[in-house]
């Protein structure tokens, strides 16, 4: 009778399709986003996630219609990510149908677009997304810091510092991937999501390197996530969701069933 | 046909709510409006809202939508949902207190400010809140919790009791003497997560983003007459 932690499958999209790479590179194709989006849905997620990889504008506006597609006929919670800079792509998103936006290197480079985007549109459509490496040696207390440019470029910025400061300028959740673990189905870095769901109030996704349904446990009970997030262990077909959620509520985890 | 208006103040994404309506309903006409005559019009008025209620509550005034919702919450049937529910209440504390439309009785609370004083563990950022185990809570409330249902309200058929329901929000509702609760939610304290005031209901979760329970509270809002 609890709040249920939740699974939310990522949907990794380039010109309308769904992709999925390991370590952001060796693109495989994975299907029509619509249609999984729905599979998806039936079969008891708790969300989507619509993570955008095209560049190009012609791309962008595959996605709007895209957004505007799912919207239609998923009626659960659909986050939208990839390429949010504007207030107006916040917009466009929101009114093509998404609950919320995923802001990622915009809020780097300029911090002062979260908080804006908090004011204007609620702190609980705002999600920031941190991609962040370790950068600690062996030995040392674990520090992570935050990366851009799909993991290619070291910012300098603490990974937990960042959280906090991105809460504070009104990020409604965290979604928390490991640039070290991301594709690699080695597990979360659960070091790196404990420290940093314990730092903030607001909830955070767990995202990056889920292999097993046990990695997904842990996430939740090591790693302290609210909520965990995986792409090819579902787009592939080696779980199905209501596996994972059945696997989790057995571990002892709440979970909307 | 029947009309369906989704009273738009400028307030976040109406798009959802729409969508799920005309996915439930057999032929329904759904207006996103924030036109008084075109409201007056309908035969199901909806009350969204998301963001922070000062802005709400400002939007609400400068359009006269205060006035829509106090005529139509007498005269068919109203779904509020979520900010559009706190909005309904004599005053929430967000924003450092904000004076709200007095349809029905009670407060706007933060879920933050609960015994906070008495947090014993420093290691972790929580907002003071517990769940039932002693962990700590995160605020927002985010995600998919159960409604305890609390009487027999039409908009519950077919509907099991302690369905889950998809929630995200800061505040809720405490209802005050001589209002009634259709439903409540634990998340740290036990709150109003639906309400009923005559032809007037009321949830703070997104009924439009609950799947099967959601969908359904929306169809039984389309054929619910405004009586109980």
């Amino acid at each position: 009778m609890a709040l249920a932690k939740r699974i939310i499958p990522c949907l990794d999209c380039d010109k309308g399709r769904v992709v999925k790479g390991v370590k952001f590179l060796d693109i495989r194709d994975a299907g029509d986003p619509v249609e999984i989006s729905r599979r998806y849905s039936d079969a008891g997620a708790d969300e989507i996630t619509f993570l955008d990889i095209t560049a190009s504008h012609e791309g962008r506006e595959t996605t709007v219609q895209t957004v505007e597609l799912i919207a239609g006929q998923v009626f659960i919670p659909l986050t939208v990510g990839g390429g949010i800079r504007t207030l107006e792509d916040i917009r466009t998103m929101l009114n093509a149908g998404a609950d919320k936006v995923s802001i990622n290197t915009a809020a780097v480079f300029n911090p002062d677009f979260v908080r804006e985007a908090a004011e204007r549109f609620g702190s609980q459509c705002i999600v920031v997304a941190m991609d962040a490496k370790k950068v600690s040696q062996p030995g040392e207390a674990e520090r992570w810091e935050i990366f851009t440019h799909g993991g290619r470029k070291a910012t300098g910025i603490d990974a937990v510092e960042w959280a906090r400061r991105m809460v504070s300028y009104g990020a409604g959740e965290i979604l928390l991937t490991s640039m070290d673990r991301d594709g690699t189905k080695s597990g979360f870095d659960l070091g790196l999501n404990r420290a940093v769901s314990d730092a903030v109030s607001v909830p955070i996704i767990a995202s990056g390197g889920v292999g097993t349904l046990q990695d997904l446990v842990d996430g939740v009970q090591i790693g302290h996530a609210d909520a965990v997030l995986a792409a090819s262990i579902f787009h592939f077909g080696e779980f199905t969701i209501p596996q994972a959620k059945r696997y989790m509520a057995d571990k002892g985890i709440t979970m909307r069933l | 046909m029947k009309k369906v208006a989704v009273i738009d103040y400028g307030m976040g994404n109406l798009h959802s709510v729409a969508k799920a309506l005309e996915h439930v309903g057999d032929n329904v006409k759904v207006l996103v409006t924030s036109d008084a005559k075109a409201i007056a019009q309908a035969d199901h008025v909806i009350f969204p809202g998301v963001g922070a209620i000062r802005d709400c509550m400002a939007e609400i005034r400068r359009l006269h939508i205060d006035e829509i919702v106090a005529e139509v919450s007498r005269t068919k049937p109203l779904l509020a949902i979520c900010v559009g529910m706190q909005a309904l209440m004599d005053s929430s504390e967000e924003n450092g207190g904000v004076p709200c439309l007095g349809l029905v009785h009670g407060e706007v609370r933060f879920f933050g400010n609960v015994d906070a004083g008495a947090v014993g563990d420093t290691t972790r950022a929580c907002s003071g809140l517990r769940d039932d185990d002693g962990a700590p809570l995160k605020v927002p409330h985010m995600g998919w919790n159960c409604v305890r249902q609390t009487d027999h309200h039409p908009l519950w058929r077919g509907i099991e009791d302690n369905t889950r329901f998809y929630f995200v929000h800061s505040y809720y509702v405490t209802l005050g003497a001589g209002e009634k609760a259709s439903g409540l939610t634990r998340y740290g304290v036990e709150f109003t997560a639906a309400l009923n005031k005559g032809n007037l209901f009321a949830v703070q979760f997104h009924p439009e983003k609950s799947q099967h329970g959601g969908l359904q509270l929306l169809r039984n809002f389309l054929a619910w007459d405004g009586t109980h």
